[in-house]
């Protein structure tokens, strides 16, 4: 099977992509799992909505992991991706190939972005909430963001304005005022900072693409400033708990009562939930499932669930102190530039320990641009401005 | 030894509100055809994010302050996880941790005197659909036009010590909630269920028994019945060792008289709540907060108390204020025609042998006060007679738009001023056509003078004022 569950012929420079997370009405929605297999949905993404009215057409489907919190697409149902032994994101492949001039994605687990840092591309993950999540696939609703990902910063930002804006079937949707006065207190600073803390694992590929982007920031006149902050570091610990038990939560209506997969093998309810799961559900995510189930258990709510809430507050507020003196946190988007089939295949947590640079801008809904293989995570609101640093790196 | 009996009561009421808590599906399909009101959201398919109906949250402060609550000012939602076929998400979105009303209380009053009952907290929560089985194909079929219609579940604190109480307990929550028109509160419709938690103790002990909870109760007489069994049952088993008694869910078989434990798997499991990330916290402002603080109906004491200073009976007051939909219509009618108590006469028998005759409740009580107001006052200045009066209010039941004299007017029940020759001519007519009972009268025969009038009133159709009849009559026959 290709990257795709479709493919239209259209115009191609309105053409865009979107990943299988998003409901579509003219194809089915599986969100890479064998229990959604050939699923047909009733509403189309709001997302896709909005883009269809701005001019774009949507060329065709990119697969992804199942339920989208792999690292690259290795869970789908239907099939990874590998060019050689290099595992590659589908969405990235499309835009590299033409298919369209952006990838839209739901950033579940950072997935898009170590994507695009290993392609080359740019990326863009909005301030949550600026983006409407009406017809996606929900899996850890408190962090998931619609992104985008195109060859350059130009197109990220055309996509992004077709889609972004408050919408009323999405209870998080951010209203238009609070939009406004969010974008009017973005002031620029003209200065950037690496964390250090966010620097552990990387491979000296990575490194250098750290090294780069300051130095090209600094070339252009931009400050680069080194912040050893702790408590990011611990945001992939806490995220990991949190996606895994809303995922655990949003996939429990998988249960092969309505629609979806269900089980031949049953004679009564149980049975019928049991057998249904077993069968469609990819070794992986039953893992993440288990995970989730334990950290809302009445025993571990309040040391693991709770405690992570909190984590999550004090990393948000501490970014948030570092944001308030500079425009951008520099930081790695993943730990190489390639995933080897036999590391991908033997190391399951890795993308567990991979969203160690992905889950800050995750966990606090901060938006984050990928370019130059690196990182730049920005203030609420502060989109253009990340766009225009990711031109200069 | 003597023992006492420590209830806690979990009142689910169904809020009375259009659509239901998370989508714009209609909340009210009671006897429908299954699942006709459902749509992707209250159907659990993915995508749909919930979008929480404000008039929830507003019925549900009002709810927390009938009951005396401290209102939470930021109240959340939460996810409650469990299986089950009729809940299409696998999970119900509740409050678990910051419920819209906290430490209230009811009064209630019973042989044993009057009791505070405390309101641990009201939590809003949506409903699950329902399940339907099919005895002889062996299947079972969902209907999910429950889903999602809000509901409020009321937890009691263990106040309650008898059958007697929690009668009385659960009809002062009917009364209070349908007094702020929050909720329909008819067990038998499903829109008002009770679990009980029940232990048994030694009189005078302050440490509690075992608890067993018991569910599947669906009027208060079976609330009753089910409190004696299970207390007797308590009782014995610790007097007498009959069982050991085990915390547990119960299910309470009303025809044989006896509660069941559950099936452990029907009531095992950790519900693993949290916050429902897709719903905002409610941020309740003082704007908010104080309309509908300004729309809690006075309480059914003080309306009382005002309609007996008004001159009503005891009786009476009482009987009106038992209902919120008899309180307005009294009040807007007396207002309308300034007699009270023609009013309160009115009410307590034509409306209500109407609404009787119609298998109407009070709650379904529809019409138009200021009209009711208006027919009374064209009765009692003889405008209409009393028998069409009864026909109008008839009418008035049928169609709210009614206007009481328009209405006798267009079907000739107007009586006028010129009406007097038109009598005299009908009495003259009818005189003339039965010398023989004007002689009876004559001959003291009383009974002759009432078949006379009712000849005049059958050939009037009864659109005369009686006493100006019977002052006619009499004159024509005396000369």
């Amino acid at each position: 099977m290709s990257i795709y569950m479709m493919k239209q012929e259209t115009a191609e420079a309105k053409a865009v992509v979107v990943d299988d997370m998003f409901l579509t009405t003219d194809m089915p929605t599986t969100a890479g799992s064998k229990m959604l297999e050939g699923y047909n949905s009733l509403f189309e993404a709001e997302v896709l909505t909005r883009l269809k009215n701005a001019g774009y057409a949507v060329a065709g489907k990119t697969k992804v992991g199942e339920f989208g919190v792999d690292l690259l697409g290795e869970t789908c149902y239907f099939g990874a991706e590998y060019e050689g032994e290099s595992l590659q994101y589908p969405a990235a492949l499309a835009v590299k190939n033409g298919d369209g001039k952006a990838a839209v994605v739901l950033d579940v687990n950072g997935a898009p972005r170590r994507g695009a840092a290993q392609s080359g591309l740019v990326a863009l993950k909005p301030t949550y909430g600026r983006v409407s999540r009406y017809g996606t696939i929900p899996v850890a609703c408190s962090g998931e963001t619609v992104s985008v990902i195109a060859n350059n910063g130009t197109d990220c930002r055309e996509v992004f304005c077709a889609m972004a804006g408050h919408d009323s079937k999405d209870g998080t949707s951010l209203p238009e005022s609070m939009t406004e006065q969010g974008k009017a207190a973005v002031n620029k600073r003209n200065k950037v900072a690496v964390l250090s803390s966010m620097l552990k694992g990387v491979n000296e590929e990575v490194q250098a693409k750290i090294a780069a982007a300051a130095e090209q920031l600094s070339k252009n006149g931009v400050e680069v400033v080194t912040i050893d902050a702790q408590t990011v570091a611990y945001a992939g610990a806490a995220w990991n708990i949190l996606m895994s038990a809303e995922l655990c939560n949003n996939v429990s209506r998988y249960d092969g009562v309505k629609y979806g997969y269900r089980t031949k093998n049953y004679t009564n309810i149980d049975e019928l939930y049991t057998n249904s799961r077993t069968e469609a559900f990819g070794d992986f995510l039953k893992s993440a499932i288990l995970f989730g189930s334990e950290t809302l258990s009445t025993e571990n709510y309040s040391k693991v669930y709770d405690k992570a809430m909190r984590v999550r507050r004090v990393i948000r507020d501490d970014m948030a102190a570092m944001l308030a003196d500079c425009d951008a946190l520099l930081m790695p988007a993943v730990s190489t530039l390639s995933y080897d089939r036999t590391l991908v295949e033997r190391d399951k947590y890795l993308p567990y320990k991979e969203n160690f640079f992905t889950a800050p801008a995750s966990i606090t809904g901060f938006p984050v641009v990928v370019a130059g293989g690196v990182q730049l995570v920005g203030n609420a609101f502060s989109e253009e401005l990340l766009l225009d640093l990711a031109e200069l790196v | 030894m003597k023992y006492e009996t420590v209830i806690g009561l979990e009142v689910h009421v169904e809020l009375a509100t259009e659509s239901k808590i998370f989508c714009s599906c209609s909340a009210h399909s009671f006897g429908a055809e299954p699942n006709s009101h459902v749509c992707p959201a209250c159907c659990g398919m993915p995508g749909m994010l919930p979008v929480v109906n404000r008039r929830v949250v507003d019925f549900g402060m009002k709810a927390g302050m009938m009951l005396n609550c401290d209102i939470n000012r930021v109240t959340t939602f939460d996810k409650k996880s469990y299986y089950y076929p009729d809940l299409p998400g696998a999970y119900q979105t509740t409050q678990w941790f910051a419920p819209v009303a906290v430490n209230g209380r009811v009064d209630i009053e019973t042989s044993a005197g009057k009791k505070s009952v405390r309101i641990k907290q009201i939590h809003m929560e949506e409903d699950a659909g329902k399940l339907v089985h099919d005895i002889s194909e062996g299947t079972t079929h969902v209907d999910f036009n429950r889903t999602s219609v809000p509901l409020i579940e009321i937890v009691s604190q263990p106040d309650l010590s008898s059958a007697e109480e929690v009668e009385a307990y659960l009809v002062r929550l009917r009364t209070l909630l349908r007094y702020a028109k929050v909720a329909e509160c008819e067990m038998a419709h499903g829109t008002m269920r009770c679990d009980v938690n029940l232990s048994v103790r030694p009189a005078g002990s302050d440490v509690l028994g075992v608890r067993t909870e018991m569910k599947n109760m669906n009027s208060i007489e079976a609330i009753k019945r089910a409190i004696e069994f299970e207390t007797a049952r308590h009782i014995d088993a610790l007097e007498n060792g009959t069982e050991v008694l085990v915390q547990e869910t119960r299910r309470w078989d009303d025809a044989k008289g006896k509660s069941y434990a559950m099936r452990n798997k029907e009531t095992a499991g950790d519900y693993r709540y949290f916050p429902d990330p897709n719903v905002m916290p409610v941020v309740i402002d003082d704007a908010w907060y104080e309309a509908i603080q300004n729309s809690v109906p006075e309480f059914p004491e003080v309306k009382r108390e005002k309609y007996i200073a008004l001159g009503l009976t005891e009786y009476d007051a009482e009987r009106i204020s038992e209902s919120i939909m008899l309180c307005e219509c009294f009040e807007e009618a007396s207002e309308a025609c300034g007699n009270p108590k023609e009013v309160v006469n009115w009410i307590t028998s034509d409306v209500m042998r109407i609404l009787n005759a119609k298998k109407m409740t009070y709650e379904m009580l529809n019409l138009d006060n200021q009209a009711l107001g208006k027919l009374i006052s064209l009765t009692g200045d003889g405008k209409i007679s009393r028998a069409n009066s009864k026909k109008i209010l008839s009418a008035m039941f049928d169609d709210r738009s009614i206007d009481p004299e328009a209405y006798a007017e267009a079907n000739d029940m107007l009586i006028g001023e010129q009406n007097d020759d038109m009598i005299l001519d009908v009495v003259k007519k009818v005189i003339e056509a039965d010398p023989k009972s004007v002689n009876d009268f004559k001959n003291g025969k009383e009974k002759a003078l009432m078949a006379l009038f009712g000849k005049c009133m059958k050939e009037l159709k009864g659109n005369c004022d009686p006493q100006q009849l019977k002052v006619i009559l009499l004159e024509c026959i005396n000369g």
